[in-house]
């Protein structure tokens, strides 16, 4: 049986749909109802709905043998998985955003406000720029607005609430897409399975 | 005589490895729990994590208890041409757990093989590592790579510092777009970047990747190096051995074959290993060395079998019971093989699958659980 974590949501269900043509169909969980795990024996298949910053850890503690993830979460947390392919989808970016206008000043360390610390620490040391992290959990172009921070580290996708709370991309650090994951050790005791499915999907992305 | 039903399975475990290592000669080896701080400052990048737990010893001297064990043997080896030093060990190492964060006793079995390393010392350790695991469980698998053949494949691409140590990880995550990206951006044609390609995507047993990489790497260098994978892995000979270029461990520490090791039902690797040459060339040594550790931690759980009664049997009695009566009821439960506790009270948070009691010299079967 294969274990299969995805995230909750529209990228989940878009993903569903590349596995199902790949050969794993699993119609119950098409049905409308509040069920978390859908499975179907004759194609030696279990699906589950995670929330999507956390499908890592369920395949990274081998609660799931292969799942979803968007690579923002895999860079925040580096889980100790495999990371089989790109999906191209749910496409976005990880940036930098300030109030329109904004000027960084060098002699001042710079207040980041954001829910990807790892990401955003990494970026700024790789610039040798000093900063100072807030780790925000939610509303993160409040702090820009309010003082709490100068810019905001988070992700991007098209731009219409910086642009509503007056606030502007102002470098883009990692473009960012859902990945097909896989816990090492599963990888190699259901090798065939997860290999099938690995060939199969990346044919659909190369048909495009 | 200790009866082999009542030893933890963790506990049979550590015997059966010491009977294995012990008969292809390995000698127990045999430390303290403390050693200088500053071998481990030294020596910080070889450690799996850098968190040691140190103090002062009444001489003023910074002192560690142990995280690792590879580096107290290597410390107490000498190099003698022609001869390797042979050792296994069974200690208590301690790190910081990666998933409480916190100090952790870990358990630690494991052996080391130092001095005038041959292919056949790297063969014999390999199939060590293999057997272990087959002792434990037989649906085990050692995932075996070859650091030179990695080298080769990045010096082919031309790239260096942090796009090389990039393109490593992408290896260690089997992330083939990811390295493709990379090596688009640094400019390395195509062709050049196939032995890389070649690597990533092998995975299997020695003979269907060796098979495959022998057709895609063409050439002499290329040729000669799967040969000597190849012989190494045909005299390992263990059917649990596949190749799989993923394993990458530090560089700047080990060199050639490298290996981990895992058991189905366990998400993480319970063994790694592999040649350590450069580890000692940092301390200005000529000799090779090859070892791994078993990590017996990340085994507990799935060692210890899930077991649905604490108890067979409560019998209970009243403060006017003859203990005579009481004691031959005991006995003859016990005798029948069954565990029994005789409680005046039912213990709270105990299972049972017989609730028994004496009443006179008769014992009563007052509820029974499958």
């Amino acid at each position: 049986m294969l274990n299969i974590a995805l995230p909750k949501g529209r990228l989940g269900e878009k993903v569903y749909a590349m596995f199902e043509k790949a050969g794993f169909e699993c119609p119950s969980i098409k049905e409308n109802n509040r069920k978390l795990i859908f499975e179907n024996e004759d194609c030696g298949v279990r699906y589950f709905w995670a929330k999507p910053s956390d499908v890592a850890i369920y395949v990274a503690r081998g609660a799931a043998d292969i799942g979803v993830a968007g690579k923002d979460i895999l860079l925040e947390y580096k889980p100790d998985i495999y990371e089989l392919l790109d999906l191209k989808t749910g496409n976005c970016r990880m940036a930098v955003a300030a109030p329109r206008g904004f000027r960084d000043d060098p002699r001042r360390t710079l207040k980041v406000a954001t829910k990807f610390s790892n990401i955003a620490s990494t970026y700024y040391a790789s610039l040798g720029r000093e900063i100072d992290i807030i780790h925000l959990n939610g509303s993160i172009e409040l702090a820009p607005i309010l003082g709490l921070s100068d810019v905001i580290v988070d992700i991007v996708e098209t731009g219409t609430t910086l642009k509503e709370n007056n606030l502007e991309v102002f470098e883009t650090i990692v473009p960012i897409s859902a990945r097909l994951i896989a816990n090492k050790a599963s990888f190699k005791f259901k090798s065939e399975p997860i290999e099938a499915l690995v060939k199969s999907i990346a044919e659909q992305l190369q048909e495009g | 005589m200790i009866e082999p039903t009542l030893l933890k399975n963790e506990e049979s475990a550590i015997f059966a490895l010491r009977r294995l290592y012990q008969s292809f000669g390995y000698q127990q080896f045999k430390m303290s729990k403390f050693e200088e701080y500053d071998l481990y400052l030294r020596n910080k990048d070889f450690l799996v994590s850098d968190h040691v737990i140190t103090f002062t010893d009444t001489n003023g001297r910074l002192m560690a208890l142990k995280p690792d064990v590879t580096l107290s043997i290597v410390k107490n080896s000498k190099d003698i041409p022609g001869c390797v030093q042979k050792v296994y060990y069974n200690e208590n190492v301690y790190r910081v757990s990666e998933s409480s964060h916190s100090y952790k006793e870990i358990m630690q079995v494991g052996l080391e093989c130092l001095g005038d390393v041959d292919d056949y010392a790297i063969a014999e350790v390999v199939s060590l590592a293999a057997k272990s695991l087959l002792e434990i469980s037989t649906d085990s698998i050692l995932d075996v790579s070859d650091l030179g053949l990695l080298s080769a494949a990045l010096e082919e691409t031309g790239v260096t510092g942090e796009t090389r140590k990039a393109l490593l990880r992408c290896m260690g995550e089997k992330n083939l777009h990811g390295m493709a990206a990379l090596c688009a951006e640094a400019g390395v044609e195509p062709a050049k970047t196939l032995p890389l390609k070649a690597l990533m995507s092998a995975y299997g047993t020695p003979a269907k990747v060796l098979a495959t990489l022998k057709d895609s790497l063409p050439g002499d260098a290329w040729q000669t190096r799967l040969a000597r994978l190849e012989r190494i892995l045909s005299v390992a000979d263990a059917q649990n051995i596949r190749v799989d270029f993923s394993v990458v461990g530090d560089m700047n520490y080990y060199n050639g074959i490298v290996f981990k090791g895992f058991i189905s039902g366990i998400p993480q690797s319970v063994l790694s290993g592999g040649q350590y040459d450069l580890l000692l060339q940092k301390s200005g040594r000529s000799a090779g060395a090859i070892g791994f550790a078993l990590y017996l931690d990340l085994l507990e759980d799935w060692l210890t079998p899930k077991v649905d009664y604490d108890i067979d049997a409560v019998l209970l009695y009243d403060t006017n019971a003859d203990l005579q009566q009481l004691a031959a009821a005991v006995a003859s439960l016990t005798a029948k093989g069954l565990s029994v506790t005789a409680q005046r009270a039912i213990p709270e948070k105990i299972k049972y699958r017989q609730l028994l009691q004496l009443t006179g010299s008769e014992v009563k079967l007052l509820e029974a659980n499958a």
